[in-house]
């Protein structure tokens, strides 16, 4: 359990699995996502989370384009 | 900053169950992923995974049945529905579906398609139409928009020569055999919710024995049609959705 | 107990299929054999047992394709230019070892051709009409009663090497009349479920079914698989019939009905001091060779009679491995010869022989 997440949700994305192809950062309605400036094994560059403010609401926006499921979506309660 | 001792995360959203944990091997931003996700989502909700059966067509999707976590077949090149109706004929109490793409369903299995959902088939059809043999290298296929340049086709497809872009879903939605018909896309979170939705009733057509459910989705192929996923995405909304109305044709599933 | 009735070729096939244990007939409309495609269209339905006919036989082959991943005994029965249309479907069933049986009551050829009998199809029988390293077990029926016999076998053969299985009839066995005795109905209820079949991932891992593999060294293995299979079923499956060989000094070949025809060749020779004799294979494939060299050391000559323009006879060529001379006969296209047509024949070649 992240404590430095401020929001609602977060993300996580399977770096491996991604093939950097961007619809999820296309999407994100809160601009979340961004390319990562590192390569993966398939030698793609894949999309990170990065939430400073805690924006993330969860909408799944991300998970709903995401074509290789390298996204899962979390929710923070209590 | 909330009290960290009272606050939980939960999974909101993960890889459904029908799939397995092999990475697709589709190109990065082709909507078959999106598609196949949806198509385990829905087996997952309907509690049908355990008497589902897919038959997989010849295409980029050769391989489905290792993404699935069901039993799985592979078809000659246009016969999956042929094959689905000997499945289901021999052993209705099974789900079966097939899974079939644009140069599949549309060239060499149109015979295959109108006969099946002419007599009524207790199957469901997940017809992926990207306008292009995605497998072969990005060759015109009968679904080719006007002036659409693919290898086949360098000089864009030409109408006087090779015809015009086939509607699967305004042929099939006058025959009585058929009690699903939609097309819809996966270009935004909105239309992956509808094309969820279309999904769960073609396959509730079968399971309330109502006839042949089929959704097209029109999907991107980035890499036939020399863009990337994004851009692609874009024109399936702008430019494929133009020739290809989005919508509902027939619905007994109500 | 078993009756005996008159019955019509097609008809008898297909009910045998029925007694075999087959609730499942996929068929399209195509003379000679139609009427096996109708009676199957009357039969099942009265005994719970599923009869579709399909838009073409490209589809009706991979409707059996279906219904063989998911375990049941499925037959369908066609023509010539039918069976063309099935080769597709036949390669992707031997590769993925579905079982099957197949009915082809052959016709005049090539193309259309015409609905008379004919024998114009054994290479497409035997040597793999459709693509790839694959054999088909091929029946071949020279009798009403030997066609029921044969396809009452046929869905154990075809299940025992999981692979597709074909009876090779003509039109004359399939629209001649004699009396047959059917054998009795298997219990569809016992009939053992294949552990390899396609009925849902409850509880286990999910099967796959494919005549599909990316990297060659598997499709090899695979492959190799396959050809052990067909090693076995050539040391356990073939099938001849010797008639009046003991003392033969010649020899005829053939299969089908023009064995049968060539049975009263052999008889109206023999009353002529011509000492001939028959050997008929019943299984076209795997080929009686041993059998037919082991004669081609005893007789003057071997005269391969078929209703085409010699298929089979290239065969016999290799079973004799140039032990004695192989000399042909044959009518195409439909037409039948007559014994006393073959009986001229055989006398001049004995002549020349003799001379």
């Amino acid at each position: 359990m992240k404590t430095t997440v401020k929001g609602r949700g977060y993300i996580e994305i399977d770096q491996q699995r991604c093939k950097g192809c961007g619809l999820c950062i296309n999407v994100c309605p809160h601009e979340l996502i961004k390319f990562s400036t590192k390569f993966n094994s398939k030698g793609y560059h894949p999309a990170e989370f990065d939430d400073p403010e805690g924006l993330c609401p969860p909408c799944g926006f991300c998970y709903r384009v995401c074509p290789d499921t390298a996204i899962t979506v979390f929710r923070i309660v209590g | 900053m909330k009290n960290a001792e009272k606050l939980k995360a939960v999974v909101f959203l993960k890889r459904p169950e029908s799939l397995t944990d092999k990475e697709f091997t589709y190109c990065p931003g082709c909507h078959h992923g999106i598609v196949h996700r949806l198509v385990a989502e829905v087996i997952d909700e309907l509690k049908i995974r355990e008497r589902t059966i897919l038959v997989a067509p010849v295409g980029c999707s050769v391989f489905a049945y290792e993404f699935f976590n069901v039993d799985g077949t592979v078809a000659p090149h246009g016969r999956a529905p042929a094959v689905a109706t000997g499945m289901k004929r021999a052993r209705p109490d099974l789900v079966v579906f097939t899974y079939q793409g644009d140069g599949d369903l549309a060239a060499i299995g149109t015979s295959e398609i109108i006969h099946a959902a002419n007599r009524g088939e207790r199957i469901t059809v997940i017809f992926i139409n990207n306008a292009v043999y995605g497998m072969t290298g990005g060759q015109m296929a009968p679904t080719t928009l006007i002036g659409m340049k693919t290898t086949t086709s360098p000089y864009g497809r030409d109408e006087k020569r090779d015809g015009y872009p086939i509607h699967i879903p305004e042929m099939l939605k006058e025959f009585k055999g058929v009690a699903f018909l939609a097309r819809t896309t996966v270009s935004d979170p909105v239309e992956v919710i509808r094309t969820k939705n279309a999904i769960k009733k073609a396959f509730l057509a079968q399971i309330n024995d109502l006839g042949l459910g089929l959704v097209e989705v029109l999907s991107a192929c980035p890499t036939g049609w020399g863009m990337d996923p994004v851009e692609a995405t874009r024109w399936v909304k702008e430019v494929f959705s133009k020739e290809y109305k989005t919508g509902v044709f027939v619905d007994k599933v109500k | 107990m078993s009756e005996k009735l008159m019955v019509k070729g097609t008809e008898a096939i297909g009910e045998s299929a029925i007694r075999a244990g087959c609730r499942h007939y996929f068929g399209y409309p195509i003379t000679p054999q139609s009427e096996l495609t109708e009676y199957m269209a009357r039969r099942l339905p009265k005994i719970g047992g599923v009869f579709l006919q399909a838009e073409s036989e490209v589809a009706v082959v991979n409707m059996l394709y279906g219904v063989s991943c998911v375990g049941k005994r499925v037959m369908t029965s066609t023509s010539s230019p039918g069976f063309s249309l099935m080769q597709e479907g036949i390669s992707y069933m031997a590769c993925a070892e579905l079982p099957a049986v197949f009915v082809n009551v052959m016709r005049g050829g090539p193309g259309l051709g015409d609905i008379q009998p004919a024998q114009g199809d054994y290479f497409q029988a035997t040597k793999g009409g459709g693509h790839g390293d694959y054999r088909m077990i091929v029946l071949a029926p020279s009798t009403l009663q030997e066609a029921v016999d044969l396809t009452y076998i046929s869905f154990d053969i075809a299940e025992k090497y999981r692979n597709p299985v074909l009876i090779l009839a003509d039109g004359m066995i399939g629209q001649m009349m004699e009396p047959v005795e059917f054998p009795e109905f298997v219990d569809v209820e016992k009939l053992k479920e294949p552990d390899w079949i396609l009925n849902g991932a409850d509880g286990r891992d999910p099967r796959r079914i494919t005549s599909f593999d990316i990297d060659p060294h598997n499709l090899e293995k695979i492959i190799l698989h396959l050809m052990e299979k067909y090693r076995k079923a050539e040391e356990n499956e073939k099938r001849w019939e010797d008639f009046m060989v003991d003392d033969a000094e010649y020899l005829f070949v053939a299969y089908g009905t023009m064995a049968r025809i060539l049975k009263t060749v052999v008889k109206l020779a023999r009353k002529e001091g011509i000492k001939v004799g028959l050997i008929r294979p019943i299984t076209l494939w795997p080929f009686p060779y041993e059998r037919i060299e082991e004669m081609a050391e005893r007789v003057g000559f071997i005269l391969a009679v078929e209703m085409s323009t010699g298929q089979m006879v290239e065969d016999v060529r290799l079973a004799v491995k140039g032990k004695t001379e192989v000399l042909f006969y044959g009518r195409p296209g439909g037409v039948i010869p007559s014994p006393f047509e073959v009986l001229e024949v055989l006398k001049k070649y004995v002549k020349k022989v003799r001379v």
